[in-house]
């Protein structure tokens, strides 16, 4: 009944998906992490560029920005990656479009974690003399980083799922190899189920586990 | 200005912050030299590339075509998944477990798996399993599988929207004697809807943006993929995509701004419960948040 999965390397597939929404998310963790300081930082202009980042990413198609860190930036403006080979040069342009993508919706997590933590707290640990520092380390982040990690699991289950987008280039991940076997197999029915099923089992558990994770974390209020 | 993280800053804060913007001024000035340098180098700044974008010609035949499709899939995919969610948001909330069950599994089923992968198999279903026309595949497959992604997601705002509503609502239409239909068709939709326009408007930029994954992978000829004809006809390809990137901000840009004054407008009002399910709610919207019993929260949704 499976013999259609002969010849193509599903698995290897799935491999590469996982390692795009693995390294993406490392990397827009610590992109968002940056901007969504900006965007809460005292000063004006730093703010002002996080706000016009997040606002002119999020509204673009991740599939336009993929798409011209192929055709532009690799193309026309010859950002090799540090690769002369066109398959990992291919992953890494999809993991930056990737990371630049995903970082604004990682800001928003984040500062949104941050807007829930009521101002009373940081103002009865300046009360007590807390420094900034104190105040930082000890009210105001612990709390919002609880908050922040249901949004936060949102974000990565939408990385994973929008990894699909670097078939758009040729990146040999899920999206791509389903391409291929669809248009080239008679079991469409039963590719698609496989393929589905692969993203279930993906995002399923993240979601249940992280899911778990911030109701348990979550800050009683 | 003063926030939970800092305080009113004094007069040693205001040097140390007017250092801070000194220096990011100079960070950010070197970057945007550095793109000018890199443009210039390449030959990017020719105004003869620039040229199409003012001449009616690449706009008439290209751009603006384009850009009708888009929103003809982006509209077509709402005005039919938006009905199919509401019956699978209700179907959620059934006193039925069997009913319940279903409808939650197919809502989460669709919801976990890439929108790519739904319109790759409507284009090869519709292509082996129908004789519906090559010109019209495109369109039909971006339209099927952007209403299964979306109605699934439509379903758990419509969901959260009817629970969002305060629990006397259902109470007081019991009271009167409403039987479960009536209460649902005429108390609590009819609310929800008001409290989920604002999640309604922010869920079709998702579409919006989604539309361009079928330019690109099945070939359907909205603004993305007319990108390429305009850019294989004048020579223009980073031209073009600033421009494309420019259209796709503004459209959405006019949505996420009509969603917030709607939200705003919405939670002023005093005739309604002030129920109001905003952008802010669409993206953490967890199943297990809003008091469900099946929710995985594998959905993520940007």
């Amino acid at each position: 009944m499976f013999d259609f999965l002969d010849g193509y390397d599903v698995l290897g597939a799935f491999w590469m998906t996982v390692k795009l929404t693995a390294v993406s998310a490392v990397g827009s963790l610590i992109w968002g992490t940056l901007l969504a300081a900006m965007r809460v930082s005292p000063v004006p202009l730093m703010r002002g560029f996080g706000t016009v980042y997040v606002n002119i990413v999020r509204n673009i198609p991740l599939t336009v920005i993929i798409l011209f860190s192929s055709l532009g930036l690799a193309d026309i403006f010859g950002m090799t990656m540090g690769s002369d080979d066109f398959d990992v040069q291919g992953f890494r342009l999809a993991v930056l479009g990737l990371v630049g993508y995903t970082a604004a919706f990682v800001c928003e997590a984040i500062r949104s974690g941050i807007n829930t933590v009521p101002m009373g707290q940081a103002e009865a640990a300046r009360a007590i003399g807390l420094s900034f520092t104190q105040t930082l380390t000890l009210v105001v982040l612990p709390q919002a980083f609880r908050s922040v990690i249901g949004p936060l699991a949102n974000v990565l289950i939408a990385l994973t799922k929008n990894t699909t987008v670097a078939a758009a280039i040729g990146v040999a991940e899920a999206a791509y190899l389903m391409k291929t076997m669809i248009e080239n197999e008679a079991q469409t029915l039963l590719i698609g189920a496989v393929f589905a099923f692969g993203f279930v089992v993906l995002t399923l558990p993240t979601g249940l586990i992280l899911g778990w994770l911030s109701k348990r974390l979550a800050v009683k209020r | 200005m003063s926030s939970v993280l800092y305080d009113t800053p004094g007069p040693r804060a205001k040097r140390r912050n007017v250092l801070f913007s000194v220096v990011f001024t100079v960070l950010l000035a070197l970057l945007l030299w550095w793109m000018w340098q890199k443009m210039d180098d390449k030959d990017q700044l020719e105004s003869a590339l620039w040229k199409p974008f003012v001449e009616s010609e690449a706009w008439t035949t290209y751009l603006l075509p384009g850009l009708a499709n888009t929103l003809k899939a982006a509209s077509l995919a709402m005005v039919i998944a938006l009905p199919l969610g509401a019956v699978f948001g209700i179907a959620r909330l059934s006193d039925h477990r069997w009913v319940r069950g279903v409808s939650g599994t197919v809502v989460e089923f669709f919801r976990a798996i890439p929108v790519l992968l739904l319109m790759l198999f409507a284009n090869e279903f519709y292509a082996r399993s129908t004789n519906v026309g090559s010109a019209d595949r495109p369109l039909y497959a971006v339209v099927t599988g952007l209403v299964l992604y979306n109605a699934a997601v439509l379903a758990e705002v419509v969901r959260a929207g009817i629970l969002s509503l305060p629990r006397g609502q259902t109470e007081a239409a019991y009271a009167i004697g409403l039987r479960k239909g009536q209460t649902m068709s005429s108390i609590l939709l009819p609310q929800a809807v008001t409290a989920m326009l604002p999640a309604i408007v922010s869920q079709l930029v998702v579409i919006v943006k989604d539309t361009a994954l079928g330019g690109v992978m099945i070939g359907f000829a909205e603004l993305l993929n007319s990108r390429g004809t305009l850019a294989a006809n004048y020579a223009n390809v980073v031209q073009s995509f600033i421009v494309v990137a420019i259209i796709f901000i503004l459209l959405n840009f006019i949505l996420t701004t009509f969603a917030s004054w709607l939200e705003r407008r919405l939670r002023r009002s005093k005739r309604s419960t002030g129920a109001v399910l905003g952008a802010e709610d669409m993206e953490e919207l967890n199943p297990a948040a809003v008091g469900g019993t099946f929710g995985t929260g594998a959905g993520g949704t940007i």
